[in-house]
């Protein structure tokens, strides 16, 4: 029919627009807010003005007494605890005896309108006995007595939460023994989200004794489980369904406090509970990137060959454990790739303070680390007179191999990518020739693609579709991974497409009601094209066998010469001999009704190492980037404008190159944000800029021109050789502007984001060093060395 | 050291009892009249999407720093949070749910942020339709820099905005009557029923389109 390989219009490897992009230009898309069931209350939660406190008291009976209010509540200690690591089931719902950040949620209250609820807040009275505040991180490593701990039941005698030691061959020699090493202290503020829809939820609590849950949730399975424990109700009395998510990049991976009280003020009344959050409030409530400092040394021999890697972070992770223990693992595990090195030692530790609390986002645990590492990667390029591009490609894992903690590594495209944007950026001819104030600078990335084994210890599948296909001929694909704008549903449909060579109008994806959608674990770790996508793909496979077998009873061929393509179902060695999709279908349909299957991505085959924490940062495979960004430097003003981005990223397979050009686009924004203006800051524990007036992020006019390159490894376990593209492009964009800046103005950053004030310091700096360099060899012309 | 603070505010949030009544003001929205019973303290936002249904314009921040909620007020895109419902008064408002022509047409603008990647997560979608549409009313032939300055105040955290401008431009070209490719083909099947070989008496119709008797 055409030489595309795929066999549907829309399948794998096509530029298919988004399926719900429709609904989303013309505003019929509903997101939680649209939602509106009869009789429901407006709830709001009273926050703690506090960063560390004892409750001493609480007095709701104003509250609670005023006309239009239906319920309040508040923390009890018979209400479960949970978060979404099962090893660090920290958060409350409601605060009980003490408050731990600014935010914190102290009261909830449902009411007949908005006002009401908030003026039931205000009524409430709280008596407060303020603590002392743990601001810092390295404030939170001193011992303290128990009473002063965020969470006294933590076994440390501090407010650390979670140390990790690793140590592969020998640091300390393989550094005694490099021609060179680099060593930096890197510091990052914190980033956050900053999703468009704020947090919005509904809660039923049906008379029928079930939980209804709407919530603009990434990971409905995990809400699902922690409001079953919080609830005390068994699983299959919660519903939990998933709106359109108006964006979310980890910022709505974690089962929520709010997700909880909105259910509890339902029980309390009965009637449907609506809970939405004003922009303030999302940033009162982070769960954004780490603060960190990040220690890094890195060594080479004259060859410009790395031997090995010292890391030590120590991460801010606020009020709560969310993900953090994942966290502190990333921090260094996944600087593992893309490079070969036989010694690394890692020291992570995440501690609690009082600010809120902060979890996954884009990139999780890989970016503030790979900035570092990147960065002194250039440095010890110049120390050996390697280019730095030169220098990457000479240390490269190759693919299928293993890295020194027993990560496995199959496919890698690292070298193309390299290869790539060398050759379109023009690096050889830009490279230390661009004028003064005019840099370029490369950098690569190495990211999971999903995580190989469950956060949960059981045998549930990490993913499973449904398929059903009645007469009609539409096809129904059943998956609970959680669209939530990186386009899960349309690549659930290609895959399904692909299998069953029909249109994607055909198919329609249902992704969304715990009821009628087999569980996926969510969208995180960039987990949901490799595992829902083989899932649907399995299902489908399982259909195709079907309407072959059928298309064999009615042609009189045999079933396994038979194939799907393009609306038909075909004999491959006379493709003359062809059966409409539809007749097919009611072939099969015949007497046995719609036609159902299953798939699912179970588990990766077994990896990794025996080590404490080996597990952590396994995948069944990793993406490989490799970014050149050319950026100008105004040495007046420090400002830094990056004017173009070569961005190359191997994604295994483009089931759909239109979505991951959005992805690595989308990443590169959102690096380039942290990288340049987006500081969330804090007056010793409190949100200082908790608006996007005062949180800056870039916009359209500062985004530079950017050209993607694709870069193809056909992994051997992914959906038609697929692997992620949603997190790994963030990596490279941030170092790769750093070794640009030093390009340009010769100095290094060791802090971000590249505020004009901290490049002008910088380059202050380095003009005073050369100034008085210069005058000492004037005044010593013996002593010019360099 | 006790003390008693609520976090919300210095402003004290008026009781049911305290607020002014409501009255009630003729809209245009959208091409109808509409009546609305209203507080002056009410903006056109809650007013679109809690009174009238509108669900389709968004909420983003209250404040008028992320664009999600912008409409048209007598065809110039306004923040619909920042403005008070009684000024709008008599002005033609219009909406996301009135930008594409009758039935199940889409805009041409509405077309190109679909096809050409301008909208992922799709939550401020409507605010930068609502802020294109009224750029190319007024400026048919925009550069790449004048798209960029005019959607400046609406923010998105998906797309990183070049597929955005691009969408805009496309839009902009098909508006000027010029010839713009499709992305997305046709996905209807075009398949005639029963054109397949049928060896004899492997096969007899039971006139359900297919199927065989054993």
């Amino acid at each position: 029919m055409t030489s595309r390989d795929s066999r549907s219009p829309h399948g794998v490897g096509q530029r298919v627009p988004l399926i719900d992009g429709p609904s989303k230009v013309t505003g019929t898309a509903v997101y939680t807010d649209d939602i509106r069931l009869p009789g429901t209350l407006v709830g709001k939660i009273l926050r703690s003005p506090h960063a560390h406190a004892k409750i001493v008291s609480i007095d709701t009976s104003a509250a609670e007494s005023m006309p239009g209010v239906r319920a309040v509540v508040t923390g009890s200690r018979d209400l479960r605890t949970f978060g979404v690591l099962p090893i660090s089931k920290d958060e409350v719902a409601l605060a009980v005896d003490k408050v731990i950040y600014v935010g914190d949620c102290v009261a909830g209250v449902a009411a007949d309108d908005e006002e009401t609820a908030l003026a039931a807040c205000e009524a409430i009275r709280v008596e407060y006995e303020p603590l002392p505040i743990v601001g810092k991180a390295d404030d939170a490593l001193k011992e303290c007595p128990p009473e002063q701990k965020l969470h006294p039941d933590t076994r440390h005698p501090s407010n650390l939460q979670k140390q990790v030691d690793q140590n592969f061959g020998d640091v300390d020699a393989a550094f005694a023994g490099a021609d060179h090493v680099a060593k930096g202290n890197f510091r990052f503020i914190g980033v956050t989200h900053a999703f468009t829809e704020p947090h919005c939820v509904i809660a039923h609590f049906e008379p029928t004794g079930r939980l209804t849950v709407w919530s603009a949730t990434q990971v409905p399975h995990y809400l699902h489980r922690d409001l079953a424990a919080v609830m005390d109700l068994p699983m299959h009395r919660i519903r939990v369904i998933r709106p359109m998510v108006g964006g979310a990049f980890g910022g709505k991976s974690d089962p929520f406090p709010h997700e909880m009280i909105t259910a509890l003020l339902s029980r309390r009344t009965g009637r449907p509970v609506k809970i939405r959050f004003d922009r303030e409030e999302v940033f009162l409530t982070n769960h954004g990137r780490h603060p960190t400092k990040t220690s890094i040394g890195v060594a080479c021999d004259g060859d410009g060959k790395l031997l090995g890697l010292d890391l030590d972070a120590l991460i801010d992770g606020g009020a709560w454990g969310s993900f953090g223990v994942v966290t502190t693992y990333y921090n260094g595990v996944l600087s593992v790739g893309p490079y070969r090195f036989d010694n690394f030692r890692y020291r992570g530790r995440r501690v609690y303070t009082n600010k809120p609390p902060c979890g996954a986002m884009r990139g999780h645990g890989a970016v503030n680390s790979r900035f570092a590492f990147e960065v002194l990667i250039d440095e010890l390029a110049e120390k050996c007179g390697v280019d730095a591009a030169e220098f990457r490609l000479r240390n490269l894992l190759p693919s299928n191999t293993t890295t020194l903690n027993g990560f496995r590594i199959t496919s890698n495209g690292t070298e193309e990518c390299i290869r790539r944007v060398v050759e379109a950026s023009d690096w050889k001819n830009k490279r230390g020739k661009l004028p003064y104030g005019r840099g370029i600078g490369i950098a690569c990335g190495f990211y999971i693609s999903g995580s190989a084994l469950r956060i949960n210890w059981n045998k549930v599948p990490q993913s499973t579709a449904h398929l059903k296909i009645d007469m009609d001929g539409g096809v129904t694909v059943h998956c609970m991974a959680a669209e939530i704008g990186q386009g899960s549903d349309t690549m659930l449909a290609q895959c399904v497409a692909e299998v069953l060579g029909l249109p994607i109008e055909w198919i329609r994806v249902f992704s969304r009601d715990s009821d009628l959608d087999p569980i996926d674990l969510g969208s995180y770790s960039s987990r949901v094209t490799f595992m829902a996508g083989n899932a649907a793909r399995r299902a489908a496979e399982v259909i195709r066998g079907k309407l072959c077998a059928a298309a064999a009873r009615l042609t009189g061929y045999d079933a396994e010469g038979f194939d799907t393509r393009d609306g038909h179902v075909v004999w491959l060695p006379n493709p003359a001999i062809r059966v409409p999709y539809l007749d097919a279908l009611l072939e099969a349909i015949a007497g046995k009704g719609a036609l159902i299957a299953k798939g699912c991505y179970h588990d990766a085959p077994p990896m990794g190492g025996s080590h404490k924490g080996a597990a952590a940062g396994l995948s069944p495979t990793y993406s490989f980037q490799s970014y050149v960004t050319e950026t100008e430097v105004d040495p007046e003003t420090g400002f830094v404008k990056p004017v173009k981005v070569w961005a190359a990223h191997d994604c295994g397979k483009a089931l759909n190159p239109l979505a991951v050009e959005m992805q690595i686009e989308g990443c590169l924004h959102m690096g380039l944000g942290q990288a340049l203006m987006e500081s969330f800051g804090y007056n010793r524990a409190t949100v200082g800029n908790p608006s996007f007036l005062d949180y800056k992020i870039p916009g359209p006019l500062e985004m530079p021109d950017v050209e993607v390159h694709i870069v193809e490894s056909d992994d051997p376990e992914g959906p038609f050789g697929a692997k992620e593209a949603g997190e790994g492009p963030l990596l490279p964009i941030l170092p790769s502007l750093a070794n640009a800046v030093r390009d340009a103005v010769g100095i290094t950053m060791y802090e971000l984001p590249m505020t004009p004030d901290r490049v002008l310091k910088e380059i202050e700096k380095k003009e005073r060093a050369s100034a008085v360099r210069e005058a000492s060899e004037a005044a010593n012309p013996k002593e010019t060395v360099r | 050291m006790a003390e008693t603070q609520p976090l919300r505010g210095p402003f004290r949030v008026p009781s049911a009892a305290d607020r002014p009544p409501k009255q009630v003001v003729r809209l245009n929205v959208n091409g109808h009249a509409r009546e609305v019973a209203v507080r002056p303290s009410d903006v056109l936002l809650d007013t679109l999407r809690d009174d009238l249904g509108l669900t389709g314009t968004t909420r983003g921040c209250d404040m008028g720093t992320c664009g999600c909620c912008t409409v048209h007020v007598d065809g110039r895109p306004v923040l619909s949070c920042l403005t008070l419902t009684l000024l709008a008064e008599g002005a033609e408002i219009r909406t996301i749910e009135d930008v594409a022509p009758a039935g199940t047409d889409l805009h041409p603008v509405q077309r190109a942020f679909a096809q050409h990647g301008g909208s992922q997560c799709g939550f401020c979608t409507p605010g930068f339709i609502m802020t294109s549409v009224a750029l190319l009313a007024r400026r048919p032939d925009p550069s790449d820099e004048e798209i960029r300055r005019e959607i400046s105040g609406n923010m998105c955290r998906c797309t990183g905005y070049n597929k955005i401008v691009e969408s805009v431009r496309v839009a902009a070209a098909e508006l000027r009557g010029e010839e713009v490719a499709s992305v997305a083909s046709p996905g209807d099947l075009d398949v005639p029923r029963g054109a397949y070989d049928k060896p004899a008496g492997a096969y007899r119709s039971n006139g359900h389109g297919g199927g065989k008797s054993r």
